[in-house]
């Protein structure tokens, strides 16, 4: 059977880390989602009032709510809302991990411009998930 | 076999796809130059249901989405934004960041599967993917700094669009593919792959790469604008005008969606456009959805089901351009 046939090392290490980091981060947008919906933490936005928001252009809802923008929501994690983006950071953040672990096998497989181009598609990732990038508001 | 009449049937359909695109941010950047006074938004007034009241009716709308797309063969993102954006009271830009989310979710549920049996190619992605993931960057940049009028009007003919391209691009199951060009030998991006139903091992090479990852760079600019997914414009560059079979073909887009949509996600997330009580409803409804039409896929016709698909598509991408005309609000 020709090698060709079996997925590359790099794939196989690509797929078995995404699987591993798909599955938690949909198990953990769902527990975080049921404990916002449970009122176990009080919510930053009363859930009462989300209709009030969930109409208006982002750059207005950010301003009404007092809600910053970038990696913010990790001091409020407290509350029942932003708890949830911990699961959707994660399912955001699973293909940068997946990107790092095939760098060195990319390497050590002499396959120079392919490991060149997972280190770039890191540092694009990377810049996204920043937060230095700001959208104009409207 | 590969028809180039095909190919450059889809050429001109992507190229007014993005003078449609281009008319109206054009027009918006001109009035901008022209006053520099700020231009007002009408914000819809607060619904009357409970607040529990739209986010179960979205997830049950994305349940069905979610069988829709299976059975109908398209991404559910591209269902997504154009629908709930034109019949929910949720903002475009909500509606944008959810849509993101569930076509990231869609693809990193099935991308472990696809990589691991070989049908989406790592090698074919991976130049591919850098290119659409930093364009989507900047897509996600210019969505949120557009008023919803002009990403409506935008939105509402990149749909009509994907309704065009889905009624005219055919697709072809083996491309024939003479001779791989001198940048996908360089990059070695080739393969075999096992097809089941025939039992055969299929060669496959590619050709025509800079025109396909030229076309990259629009169909990133507009899964980040729109939150649309790409799979509707992945599908026909990697299988008619670089030549790659057509299973390898969807389940490499597929995969792709998963960088693709990454990096655009994250731009919404820190720009504040993400909803959890929109975002989790949604992703749930959808996946189960997608679990119920791939057990009713056997059953299913899906001819009707396609068109059913088609007409829906075309209803909720008239209704984007009513409303960003302000004729249907």
């Amino acid at each position: 059977m020709d090698n060709k046939l079996k997925a590359t090392e790099e794939q196989i290490a690509y797929a078995k880390l995404l699987d591993i980091g798909m599955k938690v981060g949909l198990l953990s947008i769902t527990v975080t989602f049921i404990i916002y919906l449970s009122g176990l933490l009080t919510p930053h936005i009363p859930i009462n009032d989300l209709p009030k928001y969930w109409s208006m252009p982002v750059k207005e809802y950010l301003h009404t709510t007092g809600i910053h923008t970038g990696w913010s929501w990790l001091y409020m994690l407290g509350k029942g809302d932003f708890l949830n983006f911990l699961g959707i950071a994660f399912l955001a953040g699973v293909t940068i991990v997946c990107y790092m672990r095939i760098i060195p096998i990319l390497f050590r497989k002499k396959d120079t411009a392919y490991g060149i181009l997972a280190i770039i598609e890191v540092l694009v990732l990377v810049l996204a998930a920043s937060g230095i990038l700001k959208a104009g508001g409207h | 076999m590969s028809n180039p009449s095909i190919s450059i049937k889809f050429f001109v359909i992507l190229a007014l796809f993005s003078v449609l695109l281009l008319i109206p941010v054009m027009a918006f950047a001109s009035e901008q130059a022209a006053t520099l006074e700020p231009v007002a938004e009408t914000v819809p007034a607060a619904s009357s249901m409970p607040w529990w009241g739209w986010p179960l009716i979205l997830f049950v709308v994305t349940f069905f989405l979610g069988i829709a797309a299976v059975l109908g063969g398209v991404g559910g993102g591209v269902l997504f934004v154009p629908i709930i954006g034109g019949f929910f009271p949720f903002h475009i830009d909500f509606v944008r960041g959810a849509g993101l989310l569930v076509a990231l979710a869609g693809a990193l549920a099935a991308g472990p599967g696809l990589l691991k049996k070989g049908m989406a190619d790592l090698r074919l992605a991976l130049p591919v993917a850098l290119i659409a993931s930093a364009c989507a960057i900047v897509g996600a940049m210019i969505g949120l700094a557009l008023p919803a009028k002009v990403v409506n009007i935008a939105l509402g003919g990149t749909i009509l669009g994907i309704v065009a391209i889905m009624l005219m691009a055919k697709k072809s199951e083996y491309p024939e593919v003479k001779q791989a060009d001198n940048l996908s030998t360089a990059l070695r991006i080739s393969g075999v792959y096992h097809e089941v139903s025939t039992g055969q091992d299929i060669n496959w090479k590619i050709h025509r790469t800079p025109q396909g990852l030229f076309l990259f760079i629009i169909i990133g600019v507009m899964a980040g604008m729109f939150g649309l997914g790409a799979g509707w414009a992945n599908v026909p560059v990697l299988n008619l005008l670089m030549g790659a079979p057509l299973k390898v073909s969807v389940a490499t887009s597929k995969f792709l969606l998963s960088i693709t949509d990454t990096s655009a996600a994250w731009i919404y997330v820190n720009n504040g456009a993400v909803l959890p009580m929109m975002v989790v409803p949604s992703i749930i409804g959808i996946m189960l959805g997608s679990l119920v039409g791939v057990k009713l896929l056997t059953r299913a016709k899906p001819t009707a089901i396609r068109y059913m698909v088609i007409g829906l598509l075309l209803f909720s991408g008239l209704r984007a351009l009513l409303k960003g005309l302000g004729i249907w609000n």
